[in-house]
């Protein structure tokens, strides 16, 4: 009777700890200092994390890809996930959020009503983004125009589909330091591993993942199967790759390869986004990549 | 109808050395379309490795050169393509011989619309590039998008 009594007071323990330990993480108006918002370069931290490359519609190009009606499909092993309308639409996209609100969804992944979001959503990346940054952004993307597209559901399944569990998944493989790890890189280095690993998101696509879908960064860049399903992502490390900076920034900038092959696939939004970056940024990320160690 | 027989013969005569180092995929009945196909991309990227070399500030900008590579580009976009892709020869009936997917036969529209964007992104290149280096550079972000729009959605995107 009284193991019984200890083993169900253990079990109350553990379920509380569990909705304790997966319960969402907020980021509250009141824990910001001062900041005087700069939309210019927030439109510099739009270009950089891709936002549009996602939240954009199918299809668009141009000032088109500034209205974020959402709606591309992802597919994934675990069921297919549509971008949502994050314009400025009140009823369907954002345009009702609070800064905290927009802060917390993008770096903690949770909604306003204190929902989980699926890690398709990069924000286990973008939680390396800096909080001054994404200040920015957010009165950059108050400038973006109101689009009335509703967000379409995602098409997952059990047990994927219980959002609480993300909790768990959160606990177990949110990890907002550094990969590339050292106290002597260059300004420019760090410049290059800001752009990739936080705002740019490149490990997203050119890391594999484990059973779980988290990244392995173990193999961070190694290159990885495609999520659609066909081909592969490559490897971006200097000895998968073998291109020199140059030919990384100028293929960044200009969309050819060394032999002046276009880039093809996703590698085509990201580089509608990398062309309108400063030439530094480009030589930033060119310079991080081939400080990578070698893919195993 | 002459002119268009002059870029067609142009184009035979540039694929053809080309077409030959393509590595044979003799598993394939469509051996020499694949073969057409391919030589006519490396023309292609010949031509605009000319025009990026100076772009990228790798050799000296050279106005005659550029203009003969932009004039070659524009005399590609001009070739009739259309036989090098019958119904049939896309990766997913014939494997790793090529890249091209099913989409340019499931969206005959889509994919003239790119080749079209190509096109006049070729004819722009050939107005710009004699014109001087900074000319040339304007000209090298239209090329490279067209390029890159319909490699989105018709190329494999294999490495």
């Amino acid at each position: 009777m009284r193991f019984l009594r200890i083993v169900l007071a253990l079990a109350v323990i553990g379920v509380g700890a569990g909705l304790w330990l997966t319960a969402p993480q907020v980021i509250e108006a009141a824990d910001l200092p001062d900041h005087d918002p700069d939309p210019a370069h927030g439109e510099q931290v739009f270009i950089a994390a891709g936002c549009a490359s996602c939240h954009a519609a199918e299809e668009a190009e141009g000032e088109a890809r500034l209205i974020l009606s959402g709606g591309r499909a992802f597919a994934s092993d675990f069921g297919t996930f549509y971008a949502p309308n994050v314009s400025m639409n009140s009823e369907h996209g954002i345009g009702d959020w609070s800064e905290a609100e927009f802060l917390t969804a993008i770096r903690h992944g949770v909604s306003p009503g204190g929902q989980h979001y699926y890690p398709a959503f990069p924000y286990t990346t973008y939680a390396r983004a800096g909080i001054a940054d994404l200040r920015d952004l957010w009165a950059y993307m108050q400038t973006l125009p109101a689009d009335a597209t509703p967000s379409r559901a995602h098409d997952v399944g059990f047990p994927f589909s219980i959002r609480r569990a993300l909790g768990g998944w959160k606990l177990l493989f949110s990890d907002d330091d550094w990969v590339m790890q050292g106290a002597d890189l260059s300004p420019q280095v760090m410049r290059g591993r800001y752009l990739v690993e936080a705002l740019g998101h490149c490990g997203e696509c050119h890391t594999p993942r484990n059973a779980l879908g988290a990244l392995d960064h173990g193999n961070w860049l190694s290159g990885a199967p495609n999520p659609s399903g066909d081909g592969r992502i490559p490897g971006i490390t200097p000895d998968a790759l073998g291109w020199s900076a140059d030919d990384i920034a100028n293929y960044l900038n200009d969309g050819f390869t060394p032999e002046f092959d276009s880039a093809g696939g996703s590698m085509v939004e990201v580089i509608a986004n990398t062309s309108q970056l400063p030439a530094e940024d480009r030589t930033a990320i060119a310079a991080y990549l081939r400080a990578l160690p070698a893919s195993e | 109808m002459r002119l268009i027989s002059r870029t067609m013969l142009l184009a035979a005569a540039l694929t053809l050395p080309l077409a030959a180092t393509v590595q044979g995929q003799s598993d394939t009945p469509y051996e020499r379309h694949l073969n057409a196909r391919q030589g006519y991309m490396d023309v292609l990227a010949f031509n605009i490795g000319t025009l990026g070399g100076m772009a990228r500030g790798n050799i000296d900008y050279d106005a005659e050169a550029a203009q003969t590579a932009a004039d070659n580009l524009a005399a590609m976009s001009g070739v009739n393509t259309r036989p090098f892709w019958p119904e049939g020869s896309d990766n997913a009936a014939l494997g790793d011989a090529t890249r091209a997917l099913p989409a340019i036969w499931e969206d005959p529209e889509g994919f003239g619309e790119a080749w079209m964007a190509y096109r006049t992104a070729a004819s722009d290149m050939a107005e710009a590039a004699g014109g001087g280096l900074d000319a040339l550079r304007g000209a090298m972000g239209p090329l490279g998008s067209s390029c890159g729009s319909c490699h989105e959605d018709f190329r494999q995107s294999d490495d």
